[in-house]
């Protein structure tokens, strides 16, 4: 059942194995999670390819559980993964906000279904936009992403490892009911194709490694336990050498650097996909699966001669406010669907500025927006 | 100071950085403390392939003293991270140490399901009844009718047995101490850090400040006198020493209360990852 290997293979998969080969692909070799759908396929694969490759899969007792032992396995050197839905994501906020203050690398999977609370267990939904990016207290940088396609669950998933392990940050990566379960064929990218990036380590000896100094990209050479380095790793908020303090200016930096590092990465960490957007003068802003029912929606308005295109958001935060400006300025509407009551909307209209007509299009009842749901919007536009 | 104890003190401590400590004059924190780094420095474990891991409380501030790979993370959680650490390096020898509120409230699932799976952990849990840092409110080990700052009619709920609960729990190793017996505390915490699987040492202590203020134990001599005189040490494998009565049978047992060997979680998870390597070659 190898599905990634060193030759180009076509393969049928579906939303969530394809993020488990990602995963795979992108060096992860440590999984720790808890039964929910719509994700549990991820665990299922990941219980059986880890062992294959030397790695590490283990069920804990809960969510929370499950996101502290992704933090501990990251600290120890191992690049590692969780994946969940709704209620599952609403535990791991605490831990997660831990490795935004640690610098922890690991990557999120929520396979978003309808909420709050319970909610629609089988069911699609974009409910959790903002949790993604608010969810755990306090301020903190982090980045979310988002896949629409089989394809994508690979790809972005590669992408989301490569991130945090490049900034040392969590990445959530945000799927949805429809992306998990849907089946494709897709070719995935062999070995030599992509690149897999590493954490950088410390390479002075241990008595000069100052383990949260800052240096240009404002991110730290990270060592693992058992390396030599013996440093203290604290969810307080700590001076340069990672230890408890209270001084303002120590505080003040360390949460300047925390977002600064994001924002420096900003031109990097955003990345948006266009169609047909040269001459648009309509444009739809999408993201998960709602922008594979936009992006048929354009076509059919391109045949009735409405001048529409897609910005398709793979970067939901730090939101890809370049992109989406440069959208709005080119078109005179843009339509946001969503399965929520219009989370990326707001977004998009804190950017706009007046600059254009921001209409929104919401579905909150467990149900995929179609092609033709959009294109009735486009027409009426 | 002796000169084997400035040499452990030198070793093992972040003293010329992090002292002097947060803990009140006579916590038996500090008594942890050292016994914690004289029993590494007895068990022979290099200090590189330690890892130390606390969660939050008074208990939770131990990690930034030592000189060791420490961790310090969210209330209640410190067992899963632990386990994340183990699972990846299985090389590492992790220890955890925790309060009675931070091992058996918040983070009793994990507690009890990391003796369940005979990680290879040391859980180290300082049981000083009550929640010392945010003021003094009960704990699950609070004893019935004591007061507290959240219990000022008297406590009405029933002690969990932090020893008794790892036993039932699947630990492949429990023992006992109080602060005031360090010297069956230092080989208590030794025993636990060489064994292989799931080890717990229960650590009776005080918190002068906000139990015993409240329940007629002001000082941290009259708790160490109740320590003293309240406890009965046990013979090797839980058997009460000789001589057993019913005063005995009234006492704390200290001592190792249990000792079984039987399979740890990291050597089961090889024989998973052989058998997915083998199908894989098939």
């Amino acid at each position: 059942m190898s599905a990634f290997g060193s030759d180009k293979k076509r393969v049928l998969l579906q939303g969530n194995e394809a993020i488990v080969e990602g995963a795979i692909a992108a060096g992860c070799r440590f999984f720790a999670g808890y039964p929910i759908t719509p994700a549990s396929e991820i665990s299922e694969r990941m219980s059986r390819r880890l062992p294959q490759l030397d790695g590490t899969f283990i069920q804990m007792e809960d969510e929370i559980a499950g996101m502290g032992a992704v933090i501990g396995a990251s600290l120890a050197g191992v690049k590692s993964m969780t994946a969940t839905s709704g209620p599952g994501f609403s535990l791991m906020q605490e831990n997660l906000g831990f490795a935004c203050m640690a610098e922890v690398p690991c990557v999120v999977v929520n396979v978003m279904r309808g909420g709050p609370s319970t909610g629609l267990p089988t069911n699609p939904s974009q409910g959790d936009v903002m949790q993604a990016r608010w969810g755990t207290h306090g301020d903190h940088p982090v980045i979310v992403l988002a896949v629409s396609t089989v394809l994508d669950c690979f790809q972005i998933t590669v992408e989301a490892f490569n991130m945090s392990e490049k900034y040392r940050v969590p990445v959530v990566i945000l799927s949805d009911e429809i992306v998990a379960h849907t089946r494709e064929v897709v070719t995935l990218p062999s070995v030599g194709e992509f690149e897999a990036y590493n954490r950088v380590s410390p390479k002075m000896p241990p008595e000069w490694y100052i383990p949260y100094a800052d240096n240009s990209m404002g991110v730290p050479p990270m060592a693992a336990f058992g390396e030599g380095y013996h440093h203290h790793v604290t969810g307080l908020m700590h001076d340069v050498r990672g230890f408890p303090t209270q001084r303002p200016d120590e505080i003040e930096a360390l949460v300047g650097r925390l977002f600064r590092k994001i924002t420096q990465g900003f031109h990097e960490i955003q990345k948006v996909e266009t169609f047909m957007m040269d001459d648009a003068e309509v444009a739809v802003i999408a993201y998960g699966s709602v922008s594979r029912s936009a992006r048929r929606a354009v076509l059919d308005a391109r045949r009735q001669g409405l001048k529409a295109g897609l910005l398709k958001l793979i970067t939901l935060f730090p939101f890809p406010r370049h992109s989406v400006e440069e959208a709005l300025q080119k078109c005179r509407v843009a339509l946001v669907p969503e399965m929520n009551m219009g989370q990326i909307s707001r977004e998009v209209k804190r950017v706009n500025q007046t600059v254009s007509i921001v209409k929104k299009y919401n579905r909150v009842d467990g149900q995929l927006i179609t092609p033709q749901e959009i294109y009735q919007q486009l027409i009426k536009i | 100071m002796p000169q084997e104890v400035a040499e452990i003190v030198r070793k093992y401590l972040r003293h010329d950085k992090k002292f002097p400590h947060i803990w009140c004059a006579g916590c038996g924190n500090g008594i942890v403390l050292g016994s914690l780094i004289r029993a590494i420095d007895l068990s022979g474990v290099e200090k590189d392939n330690i890892v130390l891991v606390s969660g939050i409380g008074c208990s939770g501030r131990i990690t930034v003293y030592v000189d060791l790979n420490t961790l310090h993370v969210t209330h209640g959680r410190a067992l899963s991270f632990a386990t994340g650490i183990k699972l990846a390096k299985d090389s590492l020898k992790v220890i955890v140490v925790m309060g009675d509120g931070d091992a058996t409230a918040i983070g009793g699932n994990h507690f009890i399901h990391a003796a369940r799976r005979n990680m290879d952990l040391t859980a180290i849990i300082i049981n000083n009844q009550i929640y010392g840092m945010t003021g003094g409110q009960y704990s699950p080990t609070t004893p019935y009718d004591s007061k507290t700052t959240t219990s000022p009619y008297g406590h009405i709920e029933n002690t969990f047995s932090i020893s008794e609960l790892a036993i039932a729990a699947g630990a492949s190793f429990v023992a006992r101490g109080t602060v005031y017996h360090t010297q069956l505390l230092d080989d208590a915490i030794r025993l636990a850090i060489l064994k292989k699987g799931f080890s717990v040492v229960e650590i009776l202590s005080n918190c002068h400040t906000h139990y015993g203020k409240l329940n007629g134990m002001e000082t941290p001599v009259a708790a160490m006198r109740w320590f003293r005189d309240h406890v009965a040490v046990v013979g090797k494998e839980g058997a009460l020493p000789p001589g057993r009565s019913a005063e005995t049978d009234e006492k704390i047992r200290i001592g190792v209360l249990k000792n079984v060997e039987k399979p740890v979680y990291s050597e089961e998870y090889q024989k998973v990852r052989d058998h997915a390597k083998n199908s894989l070659s098939s």
